[in-house]
């Protein structure tokens, strides 16, 4: 068996930041993303490690391996297992977690936020059931080595905006193009109930207001007919948008439900309940809270986004936002965290937000599974990832501390599908470009 | 008018008091001499003795006895055996008579102008075309006398509401010119306008002005202060540099009454500071809430004008849309009845105004119950607006010579029975409502052999009846009712049969002929055979009477009744992170009066309590160098609006004050926004939760100013935008001709107070500004510039500025490629406050890195994590652990970043910043590793008074969720208050 120190002889990409740490300089001339990792060549162990399998197991003196993308052991040293032909990596007392899963984003389809050139997110109009992001992710967006940095392998990219805004698919965040990249392919509608008030600004005073929308009626209208026509759709004359809408009628794609508020929500999920819809996910829920029994009801799981806000109201406990995954989770309802409601700059730090609900009374490996086992799924890719189980991908990573705190979160290596992926992003390249002009000046 | 006799009326005015002017009203009363009549002379005298009268006198006392008039006009109090010969006695019968109400804030007969929202367009920066000012929101120059038209509807609804007299201005613009006193009779303009230019109005509002500027609450103050100092200057001299009619009449104005609007207690404290920088003592014109902090109101001084448009209950029957009220809304409802009595209790003056509402008797009554004495409100609609305005000659009270406006009622008028019965204007009658008082009561009704029972009863001053049936039933009655007449219908048996009655008034009630239904015709009586029912049993609550709650401070979530007081504190095995040599140690701390006394191991004090700190960190209190929370706004929109000040608009009922201090933050630097390169002066608080704006300013800190650069500057989102600069290009000339002109500035006035004084005499001081003027500051380093900024090239372009006019650029904040240019920043002197890990929102922070903190810090420069966020602020602490995650800063050096290098960059380290002895007890106890996610702060102190405390808090949440629970209940109960 080698030890740590060994591996580092050889330069390998997932130790570029072991190699950071210790000092050592990589090779980092030009500014584009990382090159996609080839397929895993031999079976690979890692050994001496704290596995968090995202099941609410922690494994203290563990042992992972994993041959052609797929995990082929999980235990811990007394298992003994016959590491022979694998190369094994002493981890020395590193984590190593499932890949984060950010459950709703629209990473890959927009580069930067205030560019309208860059933006692949909205389409026009309120019904675009038809639109895929499946065909938009864009491998080479400068923003995915971001993500992946900090241990997030795994993303649902959805379309947003209108009523109907199209069709998910998730995503490995490495890959030499969109088909390429693709785990799961149409997971799945998005649906952005109205809301019943609406901000406005008020002409006069300046400020801010919620008014009544005079629009919802119309709007759910809008949204009634589309699925009557939908279920009455026999293909002709051809409609794309109907066409779209069968997968989710017939259960082979879920509905998620983008609501916030507590009547929103109640009307939304009666709306898609009424249509038969199967598999219903509730995005956002910032007021779920008002309406558990609803929820636990219906048994509807939750990406819950706002948690990193400020809370809602102004009398709101001052904490509302980081306590509402343990509210919702000790009812019993099925909680995944998520990342859409900030900025795509800042959906990095999925796994603080998890470690906020941590510190706000959630079970830490449960909320570790929060971003993974849970996520997973929420979108239907559980036989794929979210947990350190045989027989699923090795799409996992390594990290000096707990991930869920960015005080000891140091991503030092990651695997997508067994593959070792390079986690030095632009930002690491213009990281050592200018430490090294600054030390040289020093020097 | 010419001009010239525009600006000789306002000469007059200014040198001539409001008063003395009056003394030619006597002519004015009587019909406009000028015009022609249609017909034969038709002059009386009016003479009339209105007796046996219940006359009202300013002490609140009444006297009994009869008020003479004639030609309009007061002649004299009498004793009722005293009246003499020549007058018309009108016989009041024990009636109550009032001195006409006066409205002393409306806009009768001026045309309302529509505001304009110019959002997204592009900018205007230029007045409309005139020889007017230099801002459209300045329109001193405006006379109400002059626009006044008259609105018959408008005139009877003030009427009938009780009023004789209003003060009328245009309500538009942020100097809205002067208001003209008009009497409510069926006059002509000419002389329904008793006195023109009576007062000179103001708000902080610019109304209809499409000029962009001021965009802002601190723009509008800066504007107000500016056009003080240009209308002085502009009007001493001879002949005027240039015409500008707004100038000559906002200081020729200066002398009358000074009123000004505001839309808050935090604005009038604001409004009355900026007053008295220039000798001003507004009369402020509120928005009913100074009950909120009656304390700080009386300080002003000022006299107020109070609506009393009390709000509706919030819609709370729908639970969940009752989550959306806040706690503000919810006791607001509760307590502004109570204003009015708390600033009598506070000893502040004040006149009512009725906002023409319908419901004002009603709102008055409330106030009344609300223990505001009857004295006190009727005083506040006469005698003091009347004094307010200099006119208590002539309106106001019923003294002689004064003008004949009187009111008179049924009872004591703010009983609730009582109904308006006549107003009296300039000696005429207008009738408002008959007294049916005397009518309510049981009454029999014979029609023929029938008989029946009815009973009238009074409700809101109008009268009803209901037949009475055996078994306590009734039957609706429909009645019409005159001083002589009466009209009746009713069903008179279980048929439906209809009985139709018309008849006239006698002693004991009505009587009449009518035709049976079976079509006879016979007499009919009703005579009163009981007393009213419900005599006047409605009695005003006693002025003691207790509130329903107390006053918060702050007056929203999350405030308390009475603040947290200083402590003395010795904590006791903490794992302390003082930011001094010692770094992080296990110790004990001591607080003494707000400063730490003493920090090292077994510290022993008598009289101190003792917090057990083991397991526990303690670090210096947060300090958060760019933040906009506690702000009324942001942004004011001109290219350089150096002058506008933070200061004026900060909001000290933020919420998000309290969420910092849960979240370890003592201390913030209040930015201006980045909408313009040069953006305004800086204030710096201490989140003292509870204390108003003044006291959350640190006392003595440094100035400062923001700057910014590129994107925002630019106004790239605005793709109408047409204001200079567009370029970055253009951003560095506007800096360099910014101080350029200063320097000149500042030569002038060299030159001037370098004159000899007797040159000094002859010579006019060069124009104030207050743009430049805060530029000359930055030059002369007494204000330091924190500059947002974005990408290396427009970092360096402002260092060679600075350089180039030898001052230093003391902060760029945002700073996000300061790594790439760290060495020039550490060589310039300038520090660094940026975010942690943000990038990508826009095109200039995509090569934003997340190791920026680290590599400045390597390159030497001082470095800072802030938040220009409210929801991050509160979060600062995990901020400065990133810094540690990406780039490897020290622990110890990471949490400098939040606090004692942004006390370096804000020129505060001297008191806060580290735990040493000395220095201000601003601390937090935290649960766990102060970097680390799991950290909870439990305790933070500012200057030693813990305005956070997670124990204390949980007790806050509860009384929330008691109070909103006793609120909503009381309202879902009917609302009785």
């Amino acid at each position: 068996m080698r030890g740590f120190d060994q591996v580092a002889e050889r330069p390998r990409n997932w130790l570029v930041c072991c190699c950071l740490l210790v000092g050592l300089s990589v090779d980092s001339s030009f500014a584009i993303v990382p090159t996609p990792a080839p397929d895993q060549s031999g079976p690979i162990a890692l050994t001496g490690a704290v596995i968090h399998d995202g099941n609410g197991n922690v494994i203290g003196d563990g042992v992972i391996t994993f041959d052609n993308g797929i995990i082929t052991a999980v235990g811990s040293t007394s298992d003994n297992f016959d590491l022979q032909n694998h190369e094994v990596f002493d981890l020395q007392g590193r984590h190593v977690y499932p890949g984060f899963i950010l459950p709703n984003t629209s990473l890959g389809l927009v580069e930067v936020n205030s560019v309208r050139a860059t933006q692949d997110v909205v389409e026009e109009g309120d019904i675009n059931a038809s639109v895929r992001s499946a065909i938009a992710y864009n491998t080479d967006s400068e923003i995915i080595p971001a993500n992946r940095f900090n241990g997030i392998l795994t993303a649902q990219v959805a379309p947003q905006g209108g009523l109907l805004s199209g069709s998910s698919s998730v995503f490995k965040l490495d890959g030499w193009n969109w088909e390429d990249a693709l785990l799961s392919e149409d997971v799945g509608l998005h649906l952005h109930w109205p809301g019943m008030q609406r901000r406005r600004r008020n002409p006069e005073s300046g400020q801010f207001e919620r008014v009544a929308n005079d629009n919802y009626q119309g709007q759910t209208q809008l949204l009634h007919t589309l699925f009557q026509d939908a279920a009455s759709y026999t293909g002709e004359p051809l409609n794309l948008n109907l066409e779209a809408m069968q997968p989710l009628l017939n259960g082979s794609a879920k509905l998620f439900i983008h609501a916030d508020g507590a009547k929103e929500i109640i009307s939304a999920v009666r709306f898609a309940r009424g249509y038969g819809v199967q598999e219903i996910v509730l995005v956002g829920g910032a007021d779920a809270i008002l309406v558990l029994d609803f929820l636990m009801a219906e048994d509807i799981p939750v990406i819950y986004e706002r948690i990193h806000e400020l809370p809602l109201r102004e009398w709101n406990d001052v904490d509302a936002p980081f306590k509402t995954p343990f509210l919702l989770h000790e009812a019993g309802i099925k909680v995944g965290i998520g990342g859409g409601a900030t900025s795509i700059d800042r959906q990095r730090n999925l796994p603080f937000f998890a470690g906020t609900a941590a510190a706000y009374g959630v079970e830490r490996e449960t909320a570790l599974s929060m971003v993974t086992r849970i996520n997973a799924e929420i979108l239907g890719v559980q036989d794929r990832v979210g947990t350190l189980e045989v027989g699923k991908d090795a799409t996992l990573f390594i990290s000096e501390g707990d991930a869920l705190d960015m005080r000891t979160s140091k991503v030092l290596g990651a695997f997508i599908q067994g593959r070792d992926i390079d986690l030095n992003g632009t930002q690491q390249q213009l990281y050592e470009r200018f430490r090294d002009k600054y030390q040289n000046q020093v020097e | 008018m010419t001009r010239i006799t525009r600006i000789l009326a306002f000469q007059i005015v200014s040198t001539v008091s409001a008063a003395t002017l009056f003394s030619s009203l006597a002519v004015q009363s009587t019909a406009q001499e000028t015009s022609t009549p249609n017909g034969i002379a038709d002059n009386r005298a009016g003479a009339y003795a209105l007796t046996n009268a219940q006359l009202y006198q300013s002490d609140g006392s009444y006297r009994y006895g009869s008020l003479l008039i004639r030609n309009g006009r007061i002649v004299s109090m009498q004793d009722n055996d005293r009246v003499p010969d020549g007058f018309f006695a009108i016989d009041l019968g024990g009636k109550y008579l009032y001195p006409g109400l006066i409205d002393i804030y409306t806009d009768l007969g001026l045309p309302e102008l529509e505001p304009v929202d110019g959002n997204g367009a592009a900018e205007n920066l230029f007045p409309s075309n005139g020889a007017l000012n230099a801002n459209d929101a300045i329109r001193a120059n405006f006379r109400a006398s002059t626009a006044y038209r008259t609105d018959e509807n408008a005139v009877r609804n003030f009427r009938e509401l009780g009023f004789s007299t209003v003060l009328s201005h245009r309500a538009d613009g942020i100097a809205r010119g002067t208001s003209a006193l008009i009497t409510l009779g069926d006059q002509n303009a000419n002389e329904a306008i008793i006195l023109p230019d009576v007062a000179a109005h103001y708000s902080l509002d610019k109304g209809s002005s499409t000029q962009s500027m001021p965009t802002s609450l601190m723009g509008s103050f800066a504007l107000i202060r500016q056009t003080f100092l240009d209308a002085a200057w502009f009007t001493q001299q001879q002949p005027r540099p240039f015409t500008d009619d707004t100038l000559e009449a906002w200081q020729g104005t200066q002398s009358l009454p000074q009123i000004m609007e505001v839309e808050n207690w935090q604005q009038a404290l604001t409004a009355d500071k900026v007053g008295d920088e220039f000798d001003i003592q507004y009369i402020l014109k509120t928005a009913g809430d100074s009950y909120k902090r009656t304390d700080l109101i009386a300080a002003t001084d000022a006299s107020l004008i109070v609506p009393l448009n009390f709000p509706e209950a919030p819609e709370v029957t729908d639970p969940i849309a009752a989550e959306d009220v806040s706690l503000d809304a919810l006791k607001h409802w509760e307590l502004a009845p109570f204003n009015a009595r708390l600033l009598v209790e506070a000893g502040i003056e004040f006149a009512l105004t009725s906002g023409a509402d319908p419901g004002f008797w009603s709102d008055l009554r409330k106030a009344v119950a609300s223990g505001l004495s009857e004295a006190d409100a009727i005083n506040a609609l006469t005698s003091v607006p009347a004094a307010m305005l200099g006119a208590s000659d002539q309106i106001g009270s019923l003294r002689d010579n004064a003008l004949a406006n009187f009111l008179i009622t049924s009872g004591p008028l703010l009983e609730e029975e009582t109904v308006l019965l006549e107003n009296w204007i300039a000696g005429e009658r207008y009738l408002l409502n008959e007294d049916f008082d005397k009518r309510a009561g049981h009454y029999q009704l014979n029609v023929g052999s029938e008989s029946y029972e009815l009973s009238l009863t009074i409700d809101g001053g109008e009268l009803s009846a209901e037949l009475l049936l055996p078994g306590e039933q009734t039957r609706p009655v429909n009645l019409e009712l005159g001083p002589d007449l009466i009209t009746l219908n009713f069903v008179c048996d279980e048929e439906g049969t209809q009985l139709r009655l018309t008849g006239w008034s006698t002693e004991q009630g009505w009587q009449g002929n009518a035709y049976t239904p079976s079509g006879e015709l016979v007499g009919w009586s009703l005579s009163q055979r009981g007393a009213p029912e419900s005599a006047r049993s409605v009695r005003n609550a006693p002025a003691t009477a207790d509130l329903p709650a107390g006053v918060l401070y702050p007056f929203t979530a999350y405030g308390r009744e009475t603040l947290p007081r200083q402590q003395d504190f010795l904590i006791r095995g903490a794992t302390v992170w003082t930011n001094e040599p010692e770094g992080i140690v296990v110790t004990d701390v001591l607080v003494r009066d707000g400063r730490i006394a003493g920090v090292g191991d077994n510290l022993f004090a008598t009289g101190v309590e003792l917090i057990d700190g083991a397991g526990k960190h303690l670090t210096p209190g947060i300090i958060d160098e760019h933040s906009h929370i506690a702000l009324f706004n942001i942004n004011e929109g001109q290219t350089n609006s150096s002058m506008v000040r933070m200061k004026d608009v900060v909001d000290s009922e933020n919420i998000n004050i309290y969420r910092n201090l849960a979240g370890g933050v003592v201390a913030a630097q209040l930015l201006h926004g980045s909408a313009n390169p040069i953006g305004g002066q800086s204030a710096i608080i201490k989140m003292r939760w509870g204390e108003p704006a003044n006291g959350l300013l640190i006392e003595d800190a440094a100035e400062f100013i923001k700057f910014a650069l590129g994107e925002n500057v630019k106004r790239s989102r605005n793709p109408a935008s047409v204001r200079y600069p567009q370029t970055r290009m253009g951003v560095e000339q506007v800096f360099v001709n910014a101080f350029s002109q200063a320097q000149e500035y500042g030569k002038t006035w060299e030159d001037y107070n370098n004159l000899s004084r007797t040159q000094q005499r002859n010579t006019l001081p060069p124009r104030r500004d207050l743009v430049d003027e805060a530029m000359l500051e930055v030059l002369n380093s007494e204000r330091f510039v924190t500059s947002h900024s974005y990408v290396q090239s427009e970092i360096n372009m402002l260092m060679h500025v600075a350089d180039s006019f030898d001052f230093n650029i003391n902060t760029f904040t945002h700073i996000l490629e300061g790594y790439k240019v760290a060495d020039k920043m550490a060589a310039h002197g300038a520090g660094g406050s940026t975010f942690a890990d943000w990038w990508a929102y826009k095109w200039e922070v995509r090569y934003a890195i997340p190791y920026n903190a680290a590599l400045m810090q390597q390159a030497g420069v001082t470095v800072a994590l802030n938040s220009d966020d409210a929801e991050m602020s509160r979060r600062l602490n995990q901020e400065a652990a990133k810094a540690v995650k990406y780039g490897g800063v020290s622990e110890i050096d990471a949490l400098k970043m939040v606090t004692l290098n942004p006390a370096i960059l804000l020129h505060l380290d001297d008191r806060m910043g580290s735990i040493r002895a000395g220095k201000d007890a601003d601390l937090v106890l935290w649960s766990d590793h102060p970097l680390s996610i799991y950290a909870v702060a439990e305790t933070t102190w500012v200057e030693g008074t813990p305005y956070y405390d997670k124990q204390e808090d949980a007790r806050l949440r509860e009384q929330i969720a008691a109070e909103r629970a006793r609120i909503i209940a009381k309202i879902t109960q009917g609302g009785a208050i």
